[in-house]
């Protein structure tokens, strides 16, 4: 081992920073073109560092064309409603059939097994029909509801609960707790480990979602970030790619912030929910 | 010349010192077991030996060959791990057959499908499966030879693991805590097989265990390890009975063995709570000392015998031995006494009792742990002062 | 639970007992009932909507791919298998369908293999490591829409960077998004750069949890060279994370739509339609609902053929 050391350890690293720096390049010329005035991003595209900062300009337009804050904000209860629902919903779910003894239980699995197979694409066009015909397109509920269910969640929690020591549940139930209460009390404090891996796998999901957003909403004010970013797109019909990319930066940065900061469980959670992707 | 001799190896991690110079021979087909509290660095020793890890000095000869600088293939050195290290995609028998494929057919003959069809591989694969299957016939684990790791028993898993590191025919075998995965009542069991399976193949063999016991009964010599040096390595009645520093006296025995801290008076003398002792030869007055005895050593006599004066506190029926716990009257020190049970008749808890030592049997320490060789007799037990 | 019945019910405790061989009921009782009631409780919401939201929109799409259904008319009939025969001489589907097995067959093994060998070179690094983990994950948590953008711009075939790259080295730069013998394979590039993060942390994941001891034991098993290793112990132990990570790939790559709708809306010339996008346009655009969910349900068998076939590989072949 010792001896290749040296070599190998030289062309790996060489290898890995080539790829992490194509791997980052979108995101260099992204910050770098967000400066960059019309101009400039017309004659010079390589020079990384602009010879005038337009950045306030740039980020001024962003967020003159498109109310980039709205953006944000739908996205933002877009994406903490579906996760709430589908928290809510699945863990008492997931609770019954890991630990209780019912008749459905199996039918409700192959529901599950089934419902991991179908992704929003499969269903899209009945969902569309029935919420155009409630008149409920454009409007919050239409973003969500769909999506209040999870059978991944349940599909997840279910094998976190099952892991779980029988035990833990017949003491509560000894010192005379109800079934929510264990659900409540005993389950949820317990299940921190899954709830953050699905939230991070949910947001993720969701916050970049284009599929739906795009079905449902055609007005500006439900737009979530990259329907909102499609709008600007449309608005910005020519190539004023300081603007575009000072958008981008805007609306990437949310998760990817978060990202940094919470690396660990980004990628532990992305880990264990990788199950499906 | 010695089958396998460890010179003077020294480890560090970091600024963690984790072996501090350890030096150690070993004869033909000696068994030593090299016993130590976790995490005093046998593993790493072990890893070392068998070329998994690099020492910072040293250096490691076996039969005759420097091992030193050769990497770990090309020692010719088979270990057993604590996990059995079985590849579990691999069936028993393929397990056992690794060492031999990787030392027999070339890289290409090892590929699956395209291996198969190369000239010159099957009569090396012929004989390389009468030998997985001689070796399994021997250890009685033929029946097992296509199942794969997760089918097997803990104690199943530990004779493929025991099988894939004979059947290479090694010139010096390492195991690495082998039996601490199995229940109570295998591990003894195959402590007597390891032994046995030893005795037939006639490997020099060193054994890492942090369980005394088992390294007592097992190694032809013990070397018992503390923090990352060697305190004692002898033959295990010479570990047991004549321990050369304190520790290793602790760490041996079970009850562990009884200490009282103590110093050398002025005169030469010890002092044990009302008792002065007199050694053979002088010790520097005013030194710490520790005097150690074991609990068979001591034995109870009514109060009022001469010897030391003790409450009893608690006791323990082993069945073929009770265990007493007692605590001296003038020091207030726990002493641990092991009778057999007609001798521990009529004891109760709260009894006043006299603990009478076998003088013969105390030993003393100095402050840095080592023995001191002038040891107490009970013939120079004097009465000072009735307490 | 049962041994706290026998006690509530002593009066239940022979009848269990009793020898009866065929069909032993179980016998329901007040707890066991009670508990199957708190269960359907529990599960309740989850059943409703499981039903409304996956089960009766999947009914309803199969049954709407055998009508004319379109949005804004009041009437439909059924029309039997007329959509599907449609579908075989859609020139637009077959292209679609087409340049969606291809964009599959590119992005698939290559990510896969690249998310594999770059897992390989951090884990064997030690220097770094987190560094080169951010870096290659970060496509994966950055919204694609935006970074579908970014490549609009790198690979503008007059102001793109790529293209002035190409330029100071002579080479002429094709237009990379424009033209449709290039657009598909630029889609499947940025579709790369997107998925091997993800795949990375998978096969890193993988890569933990193999055991240090089997490499100590293949060392002294006589493995040599870290190439004998990673055949003997590395790649047999990636089996399971490999088939799943091979699935999810080829799933995520049939469901490409993101990048297709916001550089290329299918183009030029049909160049770039891939299955989403061909239902996005049909059902949503030209509302002919019909048709487009019989598209769909082509769409749902590929994804069960595709879950089907690891359902059988994981059991059969990398089950240890
Ligand atoms: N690769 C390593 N890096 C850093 N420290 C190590 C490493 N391997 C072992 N150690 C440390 O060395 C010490 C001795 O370990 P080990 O030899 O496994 O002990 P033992 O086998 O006696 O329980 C422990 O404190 C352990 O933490
Ligand atoms: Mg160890």
């Amino acid at each position: 081992m010792t001896q290749t050391f040296n070599l190998g350890r030289a062309i790996r690293l060489t290898l890995l920073s080539l790829g992490a720096l194509i791997f980052l390049a979108p995101y260099i010329f992204m910050i770098s073109t967000a400066g960059k005035a019309q101009s400039e991003i017309f004659t010079s595209s390589l020079s990384l560092i602009p010879t005038q900062f337009f950045y306030l300009e740039n980020f001024a337009k962003a967020f003159g064309r498109v109310s980039m804050g709205q953006l944000l904000w739908n996205g933002v209860v877009v994406c903490g409603l579906i996760f709430v629902f589908q928290v809510v919903i699945a863990i008492p779910c997931a609770y019954a059939m890991a630990k209780l003894k019912f008749g459905a239980a199996r039918l409700l699995m192959a529901l599950v097994m089934l419902g991991l197979l179908v992704p929003i694409h499969a269903t899209s066009l009945p969902l569309y029909v029935a919420f155009d015909s409630a008149a409920l397109l454009n409007s919050y509920t239409a973003l969500v509801a769909p999506f209040s269910i999870s059978v991944f969640a349940i599909f997840l929690f279910l094998q976190f609960f099952r892991a779980m020591p029988d035990d833990l549940i017949h003491a509560a139930r000894l010192d005379g707790m109800s079934e929510l209460g264990i659900v409540m009390r005993v389950i949820v404090p317990n299940a921190w480990p899954a709830i953050t891996a699905f939230a991070i796998f949910s947001v993720v999901a969701h916050w970049n979602d284009l599929y739906w957003p795009l079905i449902v909403v055609s007005n500006q004010a439900y737009a979530t970030p990259p329907l909102g970013l499609l709008f600007f797109r449309a608005a910005e019909a020519g190539d004023d790619y300081g603007a575009l990319m000072a958008a981008t930066l805007i609306i990437t940065l949310p998760l990817v912030a978060a990202f940094l900061l919470a690396q660990k469980r980004f990628v532990e959670g992305i880990t264990m929910t990788g199950l499906k992707g | 010349m010695s089958a396998l001799s460890i010179t003077n190896v020294t480890k560090s991690f970091g600024d963690n010192h984790i072996l501090k110079g350890i030096s150690l021979e070993a004869e033909a087909g000696e068994f030593i077991a090299l016993v130590g509290p976790s995490g005093c660095g046998k593993s790493t020793l072990l890893r070392i030996v068998a070329g998994l890890e690099g020492a910072d000095s040293g250096e490691i000869v076996a039969g005759g060959r420097d091992l030193t600088r050769l990497v770990a293939a090309e020692r010719n050195v088979a270990m057993v791990f604590q996990s059995y290290a079985l590849y579990p995609h691999l069936t028993a028998g393929q397990n056992i057959a690794v060492p031999l494929a990787m030392r027999n057919l070339t890289s290409l003959q090892r590929l699956p499908m395209i291996g198969s069809m190369l000239p010159g591989q099957k009569a090396i694969r012929k004989d390389i499966l009468r030998q997985v299957t001689d070796m399994a016939r021997s250890l009685k684990i033929d029946h097992l030879l296509d199942r794969k790791p997760g089918q097997m028993s803990g104690g199943q898993r530990q004779r493929v693991a025991l099988a894939r590191a004979m059947v290479r025919q090694p010139g010096l075998f390492l195991m690495d805590e082998p039996l601490s995965n199995l229940d109570a009542n295998l591990r003894v069991h195959a402590r007597g097989e390891i032994v046995d399976l030893h005795r037939r193949a006639g490997v020099p063999t060193l054994y890492v265990t942090h369980d005394q016991a088992e390294a007592l009964s097992m190694a032809d010599r013990v070397a018992v390890m503390m923090s990352g040096s060697l305190l004692q390595l002898a033959a295990p009645e010479v570990i047991y009975d004549d321990p050369a520093h304190i520790e290793v006296a602790k760490f041996v025995g079970q009850p562990r063995i009884n200490t009282i801290a103590s110093r050398v008076d002025a005169d030469g003398a010890v002092t044990l709570g009302t008792w002065r002792l007199q050694p053979h030869e002088r010790l520097v007055p005013g030194t710490d000392i520790t005097v150690a005895i074991r609990s068979e050593f001591l034995s109870i006599a009514d109060m009022g015998t001469p010897g030391l004066p003790a409450h009893i506190e608690r006791l323990e029926f082993l069945g073929s031995e009770v265990i007493v716990y007692t605590k001296l009257d003038a020091i207030g020190e726990s002493m641990v006494v092991k009778l057999a049970p007609s001798d521990a008749r009529g004891l109760v808890a709260g009894k006043p009792v006299t603990i009478v030592p076998q003088g013969e049997r105390l030993m003393v320490f100095g402050a840095d742990g080592a023995r001191l060789r002038a040891d107490l007799t009970f013939t120079t037990l004097l009465e000072r002062a009735h307490g | 639970m049962a041994d706290m019945t026998a006690i509530s019910i002593p009066a239940e405790v022979p009848r269990q007992k009793a020898p009866k061989p065929i069909v032993p009921r179980p016998i329901v009782n007040v707890s066991e009932r009670h508990e199957a009631r708190v269960a359907w409780m529990l599960a309740a919401p989850a059943m409703i909507l499981i039903v409304l939201f996956i089960v009766a929109p999947v009914i309803a799409v199969i049954t709407l791919g055998f009508t004319d259904f379109e949005l804004g008319y009041s009437t439909f009939k059924f029309v039997g298998f007329e959509n599907y025969a449609e579908l075989f001489g859609d020139r637009t589907f077959r292209q679609s369908l087409w340049n969606t097995a291809i964009y599959t067959a590119i992005v698939a093994p290559a990510s896969i293999l690249l998310g594999l060998g770059v897992a390989l070179l951090i884990e064997s690094e030690t220097v770094g490591r987190s560094f080169f983990r951010t870096a290659y994950f970060l496509p994966v948590a950055s919204l694609l829409v935006a970074m579908a953008t970014v490549w609009q711009y790198l690979l503008h075939p007059t102001i793109g960077p790529v293209n002035s790259m190409l330029a100071m080295v002579g080479l002429p730069g094709p237009n990379w998004l424009g033209s449709a013998g290039t657009v598909l394979y630029s889609l499947s590039m940025i579709g790369v750069w997107q998925t091997v993060g993800f795949n990375m942390i998978l096969f890193l994941a993988g890569l933990t949890a193999i055991p240090r001891d089997l490499y100590s034991a293949a060392e002294i098993d006589g493995a040599k060279s870290p190439i004998d290793r990673f055949f003997l112990v590395t790649l047999p132990m990636l089996g399971p994370t490999t088939v799943f990570v091979t699935t999810i790939s080829i799933i995520n790559a049939v469901k490409v739509f993101e990048t297709v709708k916001t550089l290329t809306e299918g183009g030029p010339n049909k160049a770039s339609e891939v299955l989403l996008f061909t239902i996005y346009q049909e059902g949503f655009v030209y509302l002919r609902v019909g048709y487009a969910s019989a598209m769909t349900v082509v769409f749902l068998a590929v994804l069960v053929v595709m879950m089907f076939a690891q359902y059988r590989l994981v059991d059969r072949k990398v089950h240890y």
